[in-house]
């Protein structure tokens, strides 16, 4: 089919050579060839063809990608892919940008095994489970029992005479709830839970615990385990509940790595283990580029169908104007647009600093990590929250065709939200960067200088001198400059840390508990976190600018990283005008510049999407399609739905006419 | 955990009892809850009438939602049929009817879980645009179900801009019919409910063409499939448009048109009619049909955004006193999620939200039912401001609400994320009411539009309808405010947001004007306007929100036990609302960054103060388990026994999935290769 004229004649009118984008995104050319070269080894590939998911019940779409998770874990091997990269990029597109049974096994389960197993436990668990005859999965969340570790439940005591741990869940709250590929898939957990032995609590430890029947796949006695039914998304997931009664294993299955119980049950301290850090800042990292993706894919579908959709009159007499020509549409997309560059720049670099710190690790010099930790929690939290809002905001930006289910938003949308929820919940994980803002914030003040991210706290001590507000320091703000806009960032970030900082002291002051001040100033550092986080953003967006070499592409992502910088100050503007950082009249100008933005963003508003190079099948979305011809393809879509089946619904014979006949 | 005291695993033995950390909330309430609810349901009898219609659907099994949330949408389809057809048999058997007292309890009680919604629109149709023998000849017809119908507007390339609707109805003189057609693909009737599986006829919107001149859209009656097998009619494509974010139960749907002939009299013609010789006859004014045309959006506000939203709440907030979660106090057991400011700073607003969206559609019916008396006495005057109305608070109340209803979803965690905390299913249920009956950004616009338009007149000394004279009126250019319990005054924040709401309209218009007269084309200037228009609009259903909740409890003066706790309410919506958009108070210095602290400091203290209410304040909204149909939500807050037994019953545990024998069985054993 041809190509829709509106887009090709958008794509022809754009100002620099999408290609080029594409690689900035990618982190090179080579890497877009090498990413499209296996988009292409799964997309060609007839093993990975079914069905539209939206038309499979759940049950369906689980056995759907039991089935590509199968023939991915063989291929990946047959093809001898191993680069971390590269089976990731694999697994999405044999996925769709979908959760997997099998996410567990490989992302949890044979790494863990990796780092806190014994050689000896290796040696019995690895290759089973990396010949996929174990599959396992990580059960830690208990039905009662999130982000706060300590409060789990599940006990494992040590019975010496038979060397065995005795695994209980002893409530309704201890049972492991949602750990993914436990409903149905696994045959084996690692299983967190409190460790007694000699009669004392040892505090939390890792079991592998088989949990069904190798061969029947039935479950274990004592084990009861299934499926926690329906969910908003995660369709293709057996989120799984584990309920054990007196359920024993032998004492080899405690992975033994750091912490050991010997056959006596004497317990033998783990030495101190900071590279768990590590391994939070890897995964909080993953979600900041999931942030991105998905935002991305969001805005591809929507700003590809706002130039092809045609509605109402913007001059009288003309023809329906494509509706991304409307200011207020390009108001609601364009600053997601710029917000999803900046999330995938931000991605890259943390990404990048970690790799770079545990190369560090291994030697030994772990001082940049607790605050590339404390940077990562926040900005897991600030991605995710305004990608799930900026997801359903393209989404609604679709009008009533972006609520139905061929539009793919939703599908991202309801796979997406979760994030603002696993690995540590956000308002808990704002807080944890609050406490590190409040400690560099306590440390200026008594006198010693903070590094990094943090370090314009240390101008806080130099205004001290004068009697003045930190806020009331005049910054001389230029609108059009993103470094003089990272300084206004900065001004805030400082301001609202100095204002949480304060508003905690004097709680204490008022004599109440540590806890009880910190609870009752929790809104104030949460919005500090959030400034720190922003202004990281915008610090890191223009950094970036710096680093791109081609001309045409630099002018559009300055575009970008403007509107982004300035589209929060309007969107904050209480916090810039109460701290004095801008004035009413610059604030109006700033309103101003971010409407000329958006107008001077949108001929190259599909070349921008197009960037992202998603992959139609990867899209899965009617309304987003690269060639734009959208109704054509929603009314064959909507032919194959389940309803539309046999041309008179069931129903009708069952209710209709009986009740037509009575009356 | 409480769990622990009452037994463990007994099945079903702790599900009645009161979990004591929700029962120990309700001890310590400012407020008799029966009252409340009485008050809010209008009068103790109307509380015992609703709880009578509530209990007898919820004693009928043939009404259950229990397995709700395993169903296809098939099944889902087959039992909203099921329902609508028994609701028949029910409403005789208890002699309810159409017109009476219970029936808005009924909707309510099946929370909308039912089929032939789009057959009531069909009939308010032909009742209103019908003329005398249509009527006649056709509700009677429907009432009976002899036909089922639908209403068939929005096409796949339009919706919004009626105007721009492509479907044609040509007269031919010849045969005395109406040739209907969809010349295109995008003039594909698309999005009706109903109309995929269900219904038999459907009033179609279509360009009407006499003798080669259009004379723009009309209603027309057109059978789709047969009444005697439910086949398609010939020329006639029809069908679902596939799954939807929510409303699986409906079957919304395409319909396609090729010649497809009705007769003259099948055009609605109470307005309009083309005469036999093909003589298009106008008469009468149309703009009582506009009328009914808003009042469907007002209409929609209480049971599709504001009780959704007070389920959201009443969920959100019984978990959150159930749900414990680390620690406060050093050596103290965990505490439970809702005594965290962060968590007190999610939910509350939303529940003062619910308050003042209740009392703003209270506000917005009664003016309505005014204006509905004047244009009866043919007086029209009132019609701009009605349709502003419309189109303003049904924009902010549903986006405000769906907001709301998404920050008590992710407020309760993990398991808010289960559809059987019921929450994904409100969101994404309410979420759809900020596209239909219009878009919500074009509603807005409407809005402003009749907002500058008054405020012109306003500002040249012209008479303005009672509701924004505030646009000309002179305020004090400062918030008098000395100290953060003045902010806790209704006339200091009600001016705040009055001041703030002149402010923006003022500062639009003033901007329009400066582009015209700079020599911008009005259209082009309109648009370049539009983020601020749209923006001046919703600040001033705002400030009329904020007004009406502040009016409402001072009317409260009798009942000062719940007068105190709604003013506290009343406190919290308004100071929210300067909290979240604090730079548009601050804009022009009216309030300052002194005053901002203070705001901030007030709010933060009502959070503690409403807390202590907080789950006496979502029982009085007297939803019953079977209606919230959630497992973090009950009554008895056993929410992790609910939440255990609810999933056993999943069809993915008790049916055996082939995926074991096809795919993991080869896969443990290596045979995949065979696959």
């Amino acid at each position: 089919m041809m190509m829709n004229a509106d887009l090709r004649r958008e794509r022809a009118a754009a100002t620099f050579q999408p290609e080029l984008l594409t690689h900035i995104l990618d982190g090179g050319a080579e890497r877009t060839r090498r990413r499209k070269e296996i988009e292409a080894l799964v997309i060609n590939d007839p093993d990975f063809q079914h069905e539209d998911l939206n038309f499979l019940s759940r049950s369906q779409r689980y056995e759907q990608a039991i089935r590509k998770s199968s023939l991915m874990v063989m291929k990946l091997r047959e093809y001898g892919i191993t680069d971390p990269d590269e089976i990731y990029w694999f697994k999405s597109f044999v996925h769709r940008g979908r959760p997997e049974p099998l996410d567990l096994h490989l992302g949890m389960f044979l790494p863990t095994l990796l780092t806190q197993a014994t050689p000896e436990q290796q040696d019995r668990f690895f290759m089973p489970a990396w010949n996929l005859e174990i599959i396992g999965t990580y059960a830690q969340t208990e039905m009662g029992h999130g982000t706060h570790l300590r409060g789990l439940e599940t006990t494992a005591t040590y019975d010496p005479a038979t060397q065995e741990f005795i695994l209980n869940s002893p409530t309704v709250t201890s049972i492991k709830w949602w750990p993914g590929g436990l409903g149905k898939t696994s045959n084996h957990a690692i299983v967190l839970a409190q460790l007694y032995t000699q009669g004392q609590c040892k505090g939390l430890h890792a079991f592998i615990v088989p949990i069904r029947q190798l061969g029947t796949h039935e479950p274990l006695p004592g084990i009861t385990v299934g499926d926690i039914g329906p969910k908003f998304g995660y369709d293709e997931m057996d989120n799984g509940y584990l309920k054990m009664d007196n359920f024993r294993i032998p004492r080899e299955n405690m992975l033994m790595k750091y912490a050991q119980v010997e056959p006596d049950g004497t317990y033998v301290k783990p030495l101190s283990d900071k590279l768990t850090y590590g391994t939070m800042v890897f995964i909080r990292s993953l979600i900041v580029g999931d942030s991105a993706r998905s935002l991305s894919r969001a805005c591809t579908i929507a700003i590809r169908y706002s130039a092809v959709r045609h509605q109402s009159e913007l001059k009288p007499g003309e023809p329906e104007p494509q509706i991304l020509d409307y200011q207020t549409q390009q108001y609601k997309l364009f600053p997601l647009l710029a917000t999803a560059y900046a999330f995938h720049f931000v991605g890259a670099y943390i990404k990048d600093t970690y790799h770079r710190i545990s190369g560090d690790i291994h030697e030994g010099d772990l001082s940049e990590l607790p605050e590339l930790h404390a940077l990562t929690a926040g900005l897991k939290a600030f991605t995710s929250w305004t990608a799930n809002a900026g997801i359903e905001e393209c989404r609604m930006a679709c009008g009533g065709h972006g609520y139905s289910r061929c539009s793919g938003i939703p599908d991202i949308y309801v796979t997406f939200t979760p994030s603002c929820t696993y690995e540590g919940e956000n308002t808990v994980m704002m807080l944890q960067t609050a406490r590190f803002l409040v400690k560099s914030y306590t440390q200026v003040s008594s006198g010693q200088q903070v590094t990094g991210m943090v370090s314009y706290l240390n101008d806080l001590s130099r205004q001290r001198i004068q009697p003045q507000h930190v806020a009331a320091r005049s910054v001389a703000v230029r609108i059009n400059d993103p470094v003089s806009l990272v300084e206004a960032y900065k001004a805030r970030a400082a301001r609202l840390v100095e204002a949480a900082a304060k508003n905690l002291q004097a709680e204490l002051n008022h004599r109440k508990s540590k806890e009880d001040a910190w609870n009752r100033t929790s809104v104030d550092l949460v919005r500090a976190s959030e400034a720190h986080c922003h202004y990281v953003i915008v610090k890191l967006f223009t950094a970036k600018l710096a680093e791109i070499s081609n001309a045409a592409v630099r002018a559009v992502l300055t575009e970008l990283c403007l509107l982004y910088a300035l589209y929060g100050i309007s969107k904050n503007t209480g916090d810039f005008l109460q701290a004095g950082i801008l004035t009413d009249a610059q604030i109006t100008q700033v309103n101003q510049r971010v409407k000329e933005l958006l107008a001077i963003i949108r001929p190259n508003a599909v070349a921008l999407v197009d960037s992202f190079d998603f992959h139609d099948v990867h899209l899965g979305s009617v309304l987003g399609r690269y060639d734009g011809n959208v109704y054509e393809n929603m009314f064959e879509w909507a032919k194959k739905s389940p309803l539309n089946k046999r041309e008179v619904h069931e129903s009708f014979h069952k209710h209709l006419k009986p009740m037509q006949s009575k009356l | 955990m409480a769990l622990m005291e009452t037994g463990k695993y007994s099945q079903g033995s702790v599900l009645g009892s009161v979990n004591p950390d929700l029962a120990s909330e309700r001890q310590t309430a400012s407020f008799s809850v029966e009252k409340l609810t009485a008050w809010l349901d209008g009068g103790a009898e109307h509380t015992r009438l609703r709880r009578a219609v509530v209990e007898a659907i919820e004693r009928d099994p043939a009404f259950s939602r229990e397995n709700q949330y395993f169903q296809s949408q098939n099944e889902r389809y087959e039992a909203a049929v099921r329902k609508a057809v028994h609701l028949q048999k029910k409403m005789d058997e208890m002699g309810w009817t159409d017109n009476g007292p219970e029936f808005k309890y009924i909707y309510r009680a099946l929370s909308g879980d039912l089929a032939f919604l789009l057959h009531r629109i069909f009939i308010r149709s032909i009742s209103m645009l019908g003329s005398d023998k249509q009527i006649a000849k056709w509700i009677p017809l429907a009432t009976q179900y002899q036909l089922i119908g639908s209403y068939a507007q929005t096409e796949l390339g339009h919706g919004t801009y009626l105007q721009g609707l492509e479907t044609t109805a040509v007269f031919d003189i010849t045969t005395q019919e109406f040739v209907l057609n969809t010349p295109n693909i995008s003039a594909m009737k698309w999005w009706p409910g109903d109309m995929g599986r269900s219904a038999t006829h459907t009033v179609v919107f279509a360009q009407l063409y006499v003798k080669g001149k259009c004379y723009g859209l009309h209603p027309f009656i057109v059978q789709i499939r047969s009444l005697q097998d439910h086949s398609l009619c010939p020329g006639i494509t029809a069908g679902d448009i596939g799954p939807k974010m929510n409303f699986e139960h409906i079957d919304n749907g395409y319909l396609m048109l090729q010649n497809v002939r009705v007769p003259r009299e099948n055009m609605l013609s109470k307005f309009c009619e083309v005469q036999p010789d093909g003589t298009y006859v106008r008469r009468g004014s149309q703009k009582i049909n506009y009328f009914t045309m808003t009042t469907v959006r007002i209409s929609l506000i209480l049971d599709e955004v504001v009780i959704p939203l007070m389920k959201a709440c009443t969920i959100a907030i019984r978990y959150s006193v159930v749900r414990r979660q680390s620690k406060l106090k050093p050596g103290e057991q965990e505490a439970k999620i809702l005594d965290y400011q962060t968590q007190q700073e999610k939910l509350l607003p939303q529940l003062a939200a619910a308050y003042a969206f209740y009392f703003i559609n209270d506000y917005l019916q009664e003016l309505f039912n005014r204006g509905y008396r004047e244009i009866q006495r043919k007086n029209f005057d009132m019609l701009p401001e009605l349709h502003a109305f419309s189109s303003g608070f049904k924009a902010m109340v549903t986006q405000y609400s769906t907001s709301a209803v998404e920050i008590c979803l992710r407020a309760c965690g993990g398991h808010g994320y289960s559809l059987l905390s019921g929450l994904p299913s409100l969101y994404t249920k309410i979420v759809a009411s900020c596209i239909y009956e219009g878009e919500n950004t074009i509603l807005f616009l409407q809005t402003a539009r009749f907002l500058i338009k008054c405020f012109m007149a306003a500002s040249t000394g012209q008479p303005v309808p009672p509701s924004v004279t505030y646009l000309a009126a002179v305020t004090p250019e400062k918030c008098p405010a000395k100290n953060k319990l003045d902010f806790l005054s209704p006339d200091i924040y009600t001016e705040a947001y009055q001041h703030m709401a002149a402010r923006l309209i003022n500062s639009t218009a003033a901007k329009l004007q400066d582009l015209i007269q700079s020599g911008v084309k009005k259209h082009d200037a309109w648009n370049q306007c539009t983020v601020q228009l749209a923006q001046a609009a919703k600040a001033h259903c705002h400030y009329i929100t904020v007004k009406n909740f502040a009016e409402t409890v001072e009317k409260l003066e009798t009942q000062p036990g719940i007068q105190k706790i709604m003013k506290h309410l009343c406190d919290l919506f308004a100071l929210h609302g300067i909290f979240s958009n604090a730079g548009v108070f601050l804009h022009d210095g009216y309030i300052s960054g002194a005053q901002m602290d203070m705001v901030t400091a007030s709010y933060l203290d009502l959070l503690a103060v409403i807390r202590k209410d907080a789950v006496p304040l979502v029982d009085a909204f007297d939803f019953t388990d079977k209606t919230l149909n959630s497992a973090l939500g009950s009554y008895d807050g056993q929410v992790y026994q609910r939440l255990y037994e609810w999933a056993q019953k999943s069809p993915t545990n008790k049916q055996m999935s082939p995926a074991y024998e096809r795919y993991l069985k080869p896969l443990l054993h290596k045979t995949l290769s065979k696959l």
